[in-house]
């Protein structure tokens, strides 16, 4: 997994020498830590609401699931090593019953004290599903003690299977929880056709996926699973036979059947997808931006909302039918100046923070950033931007004679806006410029005496960077159809932060992946958008301790992290 | 921007001299002399229209000052964690922000049961001590999940997990105890003022003074004179060369986040006496003003923390209505946090080793 954490490196080395003390004490160190683990879910409240979402109704729910994916990650973590199949099963039967032990001390603690007063999550439905509904609190805690052994004991077995089978297993377990999840929108998409409705009846009742309809789901997606690993190991065996012209035709052909995809879904999969989606490309769009500044010319810049509020404002200043409004312009004329606006306040960003460095950068961003907050914000500004009431009225765009009222019209908009940035931010990379960035992100000294206008090229990131912010900003507020300043707190800078260190700093499609895992899902699953900024949190720090190159990284920064883990092996204390 | 000395300067021509300056020094050029001009016109002004009586500013200089002092106790933790890691430690602010939840529970239960009222002294200690154990075990906690893997990892990495940290803190803080702003027990025996030389003073602002400074007497005690202070300098000074000297790293880094959660914990109890409300995103805006305090003092420069941590106070304090009422601004409170946040970027960009950083470097030369 990770060879660049020392930590986990060195745990693992222990467990593979095996001195029994220590595989006791790594085996508890596990079972402890997947019972705090879930404590810490049930009292932040996460808990229950996953549990109010079912994953096959009546059986499992997306709570209960959580829970079994705990006790079978400690089960895998206890049960590493090579020796013999008995003591590594034990291990993980061990580390299964003591993390259920430690998460039976919260149903024992809750039944005896109200902590409610200070914890708001554990309430008493929080009990009722710990100790899965059992009319005593002893008896629903030898329950989940019995269930963390049986996770656990899978999860010892998960180490003994050969990977390949563990792949499919989990393709097949994770499509069967994206289509119980995600079942409302699957049985609307179903019911378009007459086929699909009576495939939909099958697997689906009113409320949810029915067992039946899991077990199918299960069996397809793992024969899938298998057929495709076959069909991509052979094709990979031809790829090397192919020809460039070739490859960059498949190539071609993948990218046009995602477009199609792309635009086909929302008509099909209702209103509510499409301003997901919709919103998924604003982020996308942002986070190109970012990358620039981030990614490619290694500026952390937290300040980064500022451009997409600049954007905003100036096209609702341009085009809104309200007494702040300073002209009538349609939102084609009003974009590109949107979009110049933002690009002059990227320039006028970077000019003072030129000569900061490393860190002091992101701090200073984040400073300009609270300052245009505060600005905007205050009464000082209110006769020119409208103060915290904002602007209202911004008027839709209209596309010669069509206007674009739906989020599903906007959609094609925020598609075709993110087309022409994508490739526009692809020709930068592999332009002179962007060879400029990537030398002046790994080593500013050296990019100087390489010739590098330092200057000339820092700005250009601010100022480019900050165009695409403006672009989604100027979306944004025709979208919203107002401007308020509340929208474009600090959390936005961060927000795109994370979905391009989710994605992989420097790399186009990682955009869209991280944009999609971090905005998308969380809009999917709309009742857990108030943990969305603590799965941020988490995915931050998780992100660079486990796969710091990000899910979808760039073939240079790939290169270059496995250059650094050469040089990581001898440890320089 | 153009660092290099040259060595034939007098010998410069002013022809060259014009020739040198490009836009970019004209930029910074002007934007100090636009804060300047706003500082020193808006003081004209602000004087001119004394619409303040001394009353008054004495009353902002002492607000400034408390508030300053709570600056100072955070710009210590930001200052000592910087000195020995080379990280801003981003989730420092959240963890003042953990000291003060602490405290809320402790300090409400003991606002119900009357031993508030009744004793508040050791009420008031009990709270801080509460507090100052929670806030130093989740800063431990931390540095163990977010700050330890990355210590020699260089480029973004710490300072992205440092982020996460924050954000993470934030939330579990919210999912705990809700997003719902708690207001603190009043003190009422706090709430009348003290006559000082004619000037009504609050007895709270005074309480605070009192209790920021004597922590951080304690804590410049501790590193100017105990064996684990003397090893924080050092480790601060030079890391490679310490370990070699048989100081364990591990141990002055741990020891160090004691020490700035401890005053964390204590300005957050503080923080939160003097606004009277506890929310989970609290910690966020004073974390980084802190910051700024700490840069503004010389990072890794322990009295230099407490120093700019005050000036900070004055500023934020004293400014609006010194430098905006004079220029004409409405509502010049609402741009308090304007001042800190440009006194923070001013700093970062012309005077990043801080006021007394070249003393300091020259001590060390």
């Amino acid at each position: 997994m990770s060879a660049t954490d020392p930590a986990i490196a060195t745990v693992l080395h222990d467990s593979e020498v095996a001195a029994p003390e220590s595989v006791f004490r790594h085996t508890a160190i596990a079972g402890v830590l997947a019972g705090v683990g879930g404590i810490y879910l049930a009292a932040i409240g996460l808990l229950l609401l996953l549990h109010e979402r079912p994953i096959i109704v009546d059986v499992l729910s997306l709570g209960h699931a959580t829970l079994i994916f705990t006790g079978i990650g400690a089960g895998i973590a206890a049960a590493r090593g090579n020796e013999a199949l008995g003591p590594r099963l034990l291990r993980g039967l061990m580390a299964g019953v003591i993390g259920g032990a430690v998460l039976s001390l919260l149903p024992l603690l809750m039944s005896a004290v109200s902590l409610r007063y200070m914890f708001i999550s554990l309430s008493p439905q929080l009990l009722q599903m710990l100790t899965f509904d059992s009319d005593t609190v002893t008896q629903g805690c030898l329950i989940l003690i019995a269930a963390g052994a049986v996770t656990g004991l899978i999860g010892a077995v998960m180490t003994l299977t050969p990977a390949a089978i563990r792949r499919h297993l989990m393709v097949a377990s994770g499509t069967v929880i994206v289509a119980g999840v995600l079942q409302q929108l699957i049985q609307i998409m179903l019911q378009t056709s007459e086929l699909l409705t009576q495939l939909n009846e099958v697997l689906y009742s009113w409320d949810g996926l029915m067992l039946q309809g899991a077990v199918i789901i299960f069996v397809v997606a793992f024969a899938l699973s298998v057929g495709y690993s076959a069909l991509t190991a052979r094709r990979a065996a031809n790829a090397a036979a192919q020809t460039p012209a070739a490859r960059k035709r498949a190539q071609l052909i993948n990218g046009l059947i995602i477009v199609a995809i792309l635009v086909v879904l929302p008509l099909v999969a209702g209103i509510y997808v499409g301003q997901v989606m919709m919103l998924v490309g604003l982020y996308i769009l942002m986070g190109m931006g970012l990358n620039l500044e981030v990614g490619l010319a290694g500026l952390l810049d937290l300040g980064f909302v500022a451009f997409f509020a600049v954007g905003a404002y100036v096209t609702a200043l341009l085009t809104a039918d309200n007494p702040h409004a300073l002209a009538a312009m349609s939102f084609w004329t009003a974009m590109p100046i949107a979009v110049l606006c933002s690009i002059m306040v990227g320039v006028m960003f970077g000019i003072p923070v030129l000569g900061v460095r490393g860190d002091y950068l992101a701090v200073a961003t984040l400073g300009l950033g609270e300052i245009v907050r505060v600005i905007v914000l205050s009464d000082f500004a209110a006769p020119l931007l409208g103060g915290a009431q904002g602007l209202l009225q911004v008027p839709r765009p209209v596309f010669f004679g069509i206007p674009l009222s739906g989020p599903v019209q906007l959609f094609y908009l925020t598609l075709v806006c993110s087309m022409v940035a994508a490739y526009c931010a692809w020709r930068l990379e592999n332009s002179r410029l962007g060879r400029a960035w990537m030398a002046l992100r790994d080593d500013e000294d050296v990019a100087q005496a390489l010739g590098v206008n330092l200057v000339r090229v820092k700005l250009l990131a601010y100022g480019l960077g900050a165009a695409f912010a403006g672009l989604a900003g100027s979306i944004f507020s025709t979208m919203l159809g107002s401007v308020y300043p509340s929208s474009f707190q600090l959390v936005i800078s961060i927000n795109v932060l994370a979905l391009i260190i989710v994605g992989g700093m420097g790399s186009l499609p990682g955009v869209v992946v991280g944009a999609a895992a971090l905005v998308g899902l969380p809009e999917l699953l709309r009742e857990f958008g108030e943990y969305r900024y603590l799965f941020y949190g988490a995915a931050l720090i998780l992100m660079m301790r486990i796969r710091p190159e990000g899910l979808w990284p760039s073939a240079t920064r790939r290169r270059e992290l496995h250059a650094d883990d050469d040089l990581l092996v001898s440890p320089a204390e | 921007m153009s660092g290099a000395v040259l060595p034939a300067r007098q010998a410069m021509t002013l022809r060259q001299m014009l020739h040198r300056i490009t836009f970019v020094d004209v930029a910074l050029w002007t934007l100090r002399i636009v804060v300047l001009v706003v500082v020193i016109g808006g003081t004209i002004g602000t004087l001119i229209k004394s619409r303040y009586g001394s009353a008054q500013w004495v009353d902002f200089i002492v607000f400034g000052v408390t508030i300053g002092a709570i600056y100072a106790q955070v710009a210590l933790g930001y200052t000592m964690v910087y000195g020995v890691l080379r990280l801003i430690n981003f989730a420092h602010g959240d963890i003042m922000m953990t000291g003060a939840f602490a405290g809320y529970f402790v300090a409400t239960s003991y606002d119900r049961s009357g031993f508030l009222a009744a004793n508040p002294f050791t009420a008031i200690m009990i709270t801080m001590v509460v507090s100052v154990v929670i806030s130093t075990s989740i800063a431990l906690i931390v540095e163990r999940i977010a700050y330890r893997p990355f210590r020699h990892v260089r480029g973004f990495a710490p300072l992205i997990s440092a982020i996460g940290a924050s954000f993470f803190l934030e939330q579990t803080f919210r999912g705990l105890f809700g997003s719902s702003v708690k207001s603190y027990p009043d003190l009422h025996w706090a709430s009348p003022t003290l006559n000082v030389l004619g000037y009504n003073i609050p007895k709270m602002d005074i309480l605070v003074i009192c209790a920021a400074v004597l922590s951080m007497a304690v804590l410049y005690a501790i590193v100017n004179h105990t064996k684990m202070g003397t090893a924080i300098r050092a480790v601060s000074e030079d890391k490679e060369a310490a370990a070699l000297m048989g100081i364990d790293v591990n141990k002055v880094v741990i020891f160090t986040f004691t020490l700035g959660g401890a005053m964390a914990g204590i300005a957050g109890v503080l923080y939160a006496f003097v606004f009277k409300q506890v929310y989970f995103f609290m910690g966020f805006t004073p974390g980084v003003k802190a910051f700024g305090a700490a840069v503004l003092g010389g990072i890794g420069n322990v009295p230099g923390a407490m120093v700019g941590g005050i000036c900070l106070g004055l500023f934020e304090s004293v400014g609006p209505s010194l430098f905006f009422d004079g220029i004409g601004i409405p509502a010049p409170y609402q741009l308090r946090d304007l001042i800190a946040f440009t006194l923070l970027i001013m700093v970062l960009i012309f005077r990043p080793n801080g006021l007394f950083g070249e003393r300091l470097a020259k001590e060390r030369a």
